[in-house]
């Protein structure tokens, strides 16, 4: 029997399940960091109970919401209720597709021809990530709604004019590194990242265009609804916002997407600014572990910021996106494509 | 024919959530039946070879006009329409705008069928080999866009421009300035 005709199928197969599982072993490794960062910031040991140093916390959560009753209140729309927080997770899952995160292997000689590390490449893949990605607020704004709770539909409502806010100047600061590299392929835009100025200096498009990376970040942030533009689920002032009704592995699917969409977003940072698998001193035959370790640094960042800058008022979310953020980014675009047209002339 | 049978899924994907859009009285279902639909059609358009437009298609069309939508039909909290009452008073429910409808519906599914018959070299739903490169080419896209096209993308804009300055005009209320 040739085996190899049958790698091919395989290692796609094995490739979407691998990818898969991290996210939801990247989601439980979230949780833990970030009670364990909260705690170290807040000068307490965070959990420590559950297995040495807690590890296994996150899996004593899931399974203590597993066995949770699943509650629905009386006056909540029986499919939309249903429905939200399945629409949440699927977007955050599918936004993976098209994000690369590796260059070409054989894996340690284990495939005839060599795989790219990545699910799919599809060549509008950018566009892609930002289209899945726009339609997670759906499970957000649904699931506020549906509650029939006015705590729940007032952290829906915000969600959908952060979103819309937000998304103006996160797609155009992605036009600007789109502009530089020529193409819309996530893969092609490392690959216009690789080597060096001067011989030490990375060709990462940061050094390009840090402007369009602090507004990407800003904007990545708001995208994903973490702290300080944690709006829809503000607990001060909504309870605990869209999610409020939710209860049991309806609840959990909530703080899950969001990881795997803080995921996504950190991924798709990396790919777009930071060189993706392109690191110096890492070699790119194992340049999978640099991307890993630039994906782990923007999460921390993620966390970080949760912890230390206290939360926007809703005004100034508003002010601030429409006018600062969304301004700069296309002052920023104006800038990039007249030097790509000056340098490229 | 995989590709076939792909179009013809879409395609009654995106006829049956339309047709379903009009037909419920929750005005919530109709959006995500809306969001469907424009999901089967840009379906359609990655079987054209032309993924660029499907994927604008989600992004502005699913992604940021339906959350307006959705976010319009949250504040005005109307879960269910009415519907005795709506049938009671609602000026298009009188019996001579029902039959004028009626009539000018059935003209309408007369001249379709009237159009369709005539065409006879109807190409295959797929797009063939030859012209996806035009569409499918981002570049090719915004050149087109640009040169050949220039007037009616400026004529879209200063249209667009327009609503825009009109619905703040009208937004305004009176006495403020």
């Amino acid at each position: 029997m040739n085996l190899s005709a049958y790698a091919w199928p395989v290692a796609i197969g094995v490739m979407i399940f691998v990818t898969f599982n991290a996210l939801i072993i990247a989601s439980a490794i979230l949780v833990l960091a970030e009670r364990k960062i909260m705690g170290f910031i807040q000068q307490r040991y965070g959990p420590y109970l559950v297995g040495p140093w807690g590890v296994m916390q996150p899996f004593a959560d899931i399974l203590k919401l597993l066995f949770k009753e699943e509650l629905r209140p009386k006056g909540a729309d029986k499919w939309l209720f249903t429905l939200a927080p399945v629409l949440a997770i699927v977007t955050a899952f599918v936004a993976f597709a098209t994000v690369p995160f590796g260059a070409e292997t054989t894996l340690f000689g284990l495939l005839d021809k060599p795989i790219k590390l990545g699910i799919t490449d599809v060549n509008v893949g950018v566009l892609v990530v930002f289209a899945v990605t726009s339609m997670g607020v759906y499970g957000i704004v649904l699931a506020g709604w549906s509650s029939n709770s006015k705590y729940a539909l007032f952290g829906g409502l915000r969600a959908s004019a952060q979103m819309i806010s937000y998304e103006l100047a996160y797609a155009t600061s992605l036009a600007a590194v789109i502009l530089l590299a020529g193409s819309l392929s996530l893969r092609e835009v490392v690959d216009g990242q690789t080597g060096t100025w001067l011989g030490f200096v990375p060709k990462w498009y940061l050094f390009l265009q840090p402007v369009g990376f602090l507004i990407y970040v800003i904007a990545g942030v708001a995208e994903t609804n973490r702290a300080p533009f944690d709006f829809p689920e503000a607990e001060q002032e909504l309870v605990a916002g869209f999610n409020t009704e939710y209860s049991s592995v309806r609840f959990a699917m909530f703080p899950q997407a969001e990881y795997i969409n803080m995921v996504t977003m950190s991924a798709v940072a990396t790919d777009l600014y930071l060189g993706g698998w392109h690191t110096p001193l890492i070699p790119d035959s194992i340049g999978w572990v640099g991307f890993l370790l630039k994906v782990a640094f923007i999460l921390f960042a993620y966390i970080w910021m949760r912890w230390t800058v206290p939360r926007y008022r809703y005004d100034q979310l508003m002010t601030f996106g429409w006018k600062w953020l969304f301004p700069a980014s296309v002052i920023n675009l104006i800038l990039t494509a007249a030097a790509v047209l000056y340098f490229n002339a | 024919m995989p590709e076939t049978i792909t179009f013809y899924l879409f395609a009654a994907l995106a006829i049956g959530a339309s047709v379903l859009v009009i037909g419920q009285r929750n005005p919530m279902y109709s959006v995500m039946l809306l969001i469907a639909s424009f999901g089967a059609l840009s379906g359609l358009y990655i079987l054209l070879d032309a993924p660029f437009v499907a994927i604008a298609q989600i992004i502005i069309y699913a992604g940021a006009i339906m959350v307006l939508f959705l976010f319009v039909v949250m504040l005005l909290n109307a879960p269910r329409e009415d519907a005795a009452e709506w049938d009671r008073t609602h000026p298009l429910r009188q019996p001579g705008v029902t039959r004028w409808g009626t009539l000018l519906a059935g003209l309408l599914i007369v001249q379709l069928a009237w159009a369709l018959g005539k065409m006879t070299d109807l190409k295959a739903p797929v797009a063939t080999k030859t012209d996806a490169a035009t569409v499918s080419s981002v570049t090719e896209l915004g050149r087109s866009l640009f040169t050949r096209h220039t007037f009616a993308f400026e004529a879209t804009s200063i249209l667009i421009l327009v609503a825009m300055v009109g619905a703040v005009v009208l937004a305004r209320r009176e006495g403020d300035q």
